[in-house]
């Protein structure tokens, strides 16, 4: 600009050019907890949905609940009232207590899958992009475990063990490991090939240096996006199992096992399988969210893709 | 390029070797004893020895593996523990159904979700693009039976526009055969058209930034003939891609959507054997189905060469 005004205009001195209307009205950054709403609106409603469900879970015996296991064969199938608030099943226990204790048990299947899927596959991931010798066989191990569907997998080791949380956990966490290695993986490789990765190298730093202060950093990002997918669909597939009988034992009150007490008299009683479904679908979407707004948030570039 | 697809079929053997090892394995790696946890718990020891012998437990991990391999090879996939028929049989008498499920959700899914994502890319941003993809979300956050038993309460029992429930076999008629089918479809296919969509927006908005889609509108070139002509022939591979491995959603979501509508196929064999804790059944569904989902997605990559001229190996 300085250049512009030191030259003078065919009349001598600068002319007052006329002044040029603003293109883009002047941006004014907005701060504090609205900004981060207003630029990360997806990434908020997960967030605040998200939070909203864990509360719901964690303060379950605070919010009128009673014994979720209790049987009452007298109140069989009622439907939704002020006693009642989301009816009663098959065997009398009531509905919304058993929703919000299901809760509990669908957090902790997504979080415990996404946190023991992110640890194993980060491992496998980093040895088999790090170490040439092992790269080949890994990957064909991998390949081999993501042709057999999910949840099918899933199916197949449920039935070889007994019916537990944490089997299912297991199941549902042995079935995602193969994407995630797969992820790391492709992260790990293109990494190794970064100038500054060779300059560490050359410098004499040590392999397992490299990998926490160099690869590490650099796989949080995509890690952690995909560390919410999955955490959303074993929410999925924990109740699909569980809802044809291959999930957690069924006196648990999870979600699914509620929709799968509810399956015989879907056509009469439709309440018992529409409450778990309703919080089991928005704590999903809630998490989805935060996951497509993970992405867009660390990655600009991928905002675009999917 | 016949090289190619042979190397590609080969590629394929370890793979599925690898997947028949695991399967098989399974009984050996599963905490605790499979032979009781098949039996029950009502079962007397002699009950878990009798399954632990007909499983193979009782002998060495490679002799057995070694002579159920070649049980495999030749088409032999061992005998139920329930019913005591020789598992290919019971697959295939139960195949019919579960293939159409399939073969018209898969249909089904692909007329709509490509529409959906090329609009949902040729308008970003906006309302109808917003709408698209904020259903292709839902569609991954709510479980297929949800998906199934809405549809069948709003369409079969409130609307009475189609059956409940139940399948009829394709030999008394295509439209018997299909009616039973749609609400199905639509409820398995519903994750994998949101999968689909998605991916086909993601791709024909890169596509459609690249100099030859300007190029064709320079020229004077209808727009359904842009999207449809030049965008989404070179947006094709990774569409294709996505839809062979969404199969495996397709196999999983068959099971559940089968007991939603009752369809005597696959899905309710794979879920009776869970009841009846019929491991030689399940083992031999998994494997099947493994090596269906391998095949679909060699197909896919030898279909590749077909749409892009450019991918020659």
């Amino acid at each position: 600009m300085t250049d512009a005004a030191a030259i003078p205009g065919p009349a001598g001195a600068p002319a007052a050019a006329p002044e040029l209307p603003d293109i883009l009205p002047p941006v004014k950054a907005r701060r504090g907890v609205s900004g981060f709403a207003f630029r990360h609106p997806t990434l908020s409603i997960g967030l605040v949905l998200l939070a909203l469900m864990l509360i719901v879970a964690i303060l379950a015996p605070y919010l009128g609940t009673v014994d979720p296991t209790a049987l009452a064969p007298a109140k069989r199938t009622r439907a939704p009232s002020a006693d009642y608030w989301f009816g009663t099943d098959a065997y009398g226990r009531d509905i919304y207590s058993r929703v919000l204790y299901g809760m509990r048990i669908s957090l902790l299947v997504g979080f415990a899958c996404a946190l023991l899927a992110s640890a194993a596959g980060l491992v496998i991931g980093v040895v088999s992009g790090y170490i040439r010798a092992l790269d080949t066989i890994i990957m064909r191990m991998m390949d081999g475990l993501m042709s057999i569907p999910p949840i099918l997998l899933a199916v197949a080791l449920m039935a070889l063990t007994r019916a537990s949380v944490e089997n299912v956990i297991m199941a549902i966490t042995i079935a995602e490991i193969p994407r995630v290695s797969r992820l790391v993986r492709g992260v790990v490789l293109s990494l190794r090939e970064q100038p500054y990765v060779d300059a560490a190298v050359a410098s004499g730093t040590t392999t397992l240096r490299i990998i926490l202060k160099h690869i590490l950093p650099n796989t949080v990002a995509p890690l952690t996006v995909q560390a919410t997918y999955i955490c959303g669909s074993a929410m999925i597939t924990e109740s699909i199992l569980s809802f044809i009988g291959a999930g957690t034992p069924p006196i648990t009150p999870s979600l699914g096992n509620i929709m799968a007490d509810g399956r015989t008299l879907w056509q009469v009683k439709p309440f018992i399988i529409m409450f778990p479904a309703i919080f089991l679908s928005i704590t999903v979407l809630a998490v989805n969210l935060l996951g497509d707004g993970l992405r867009d948030a660390l990655d600009p570039r991928m905002a675009k893709r999917l | 390029m016949l090289g190619y697809v042979l190397k590609r079929t080969l590629a394929t053997i370890p793979v599925m070797a690898f997947v028949a090892l695991f399967v098989f394995s399974l009984l050996y790696i599963a905490p605790g004893d499979p032979a009781a946890v098949i039996a029950g718990d009502q079962a007397s020891p002699e009950d878990v020895e009798r399954i632990r012998k007909s499983l193979g437990l009782d002998r060495p991990f490679v002799a057995r593996f070694a002579e159920w391999s070649l049980q495999v090879l030749r088409g032999d996939l061992g005998k139920s523990i329930f019913t005591g028929l020789p598992v290919t049989e019971l697959i295939a008498q139960r195949i019919e159904p579960t293939v159409s499920l399939m073969v018209v959700t898969l249909i089904l899914s692909i007329l709509v979700a490509i529409p959906i994502g090329v609009v949902a890319a040729w308008r970003a941003g906006g309302w109808l693009d917003r709408g698209f993809m904020g259903f292709a979300v839902l569609g991954f956050s709510i479980p297929v039976f949800v998906v199934g038993y809405l549809l069948a309460y709003v369409f079969a029992l409130e609307l009475d526009w189609l059956p409940v429930q139940g399948y009829t076999p394709i030999s008394k008629g295509l439209w018997p055969w299909l009616e039973n089918l749609i609400l199905p479809a639509i409820a398995l296919g519903f994750v994998y058209i949101a999968l689909i969509a998605r991916i086909t927006r993601a791709t024909m908005l890169e596509v459609l930034s690249q100099d030859y889609v300007r190029t064709a509108r320079a020229k004077g070139l209808g727009e359904t003939a842009v999207l449809f002509m030049h965008a989404l022939k070179n947006a094709a591979v990774p569409i294709i891609t996505v839809i062979g491995i969404g199969v495996a959603l397709l196999i999983g979501g068959a099971v559940v959507t089968e007991s939603v509508f009752a369809i005597p196929g696959l899905g309710r064999l794979t879920i009776d054997a869970i009841v009846r804790r019929d491991y030689p059944l399940i083992q031999g569904i998994v494997l099947m189905f493994s090596f269906v989902y391998v095949l679909v997605n060699l197909a896919v990559d030898l279909v590749y060469t077909l749409v892009d001229p450019r991918i020659r190996y």
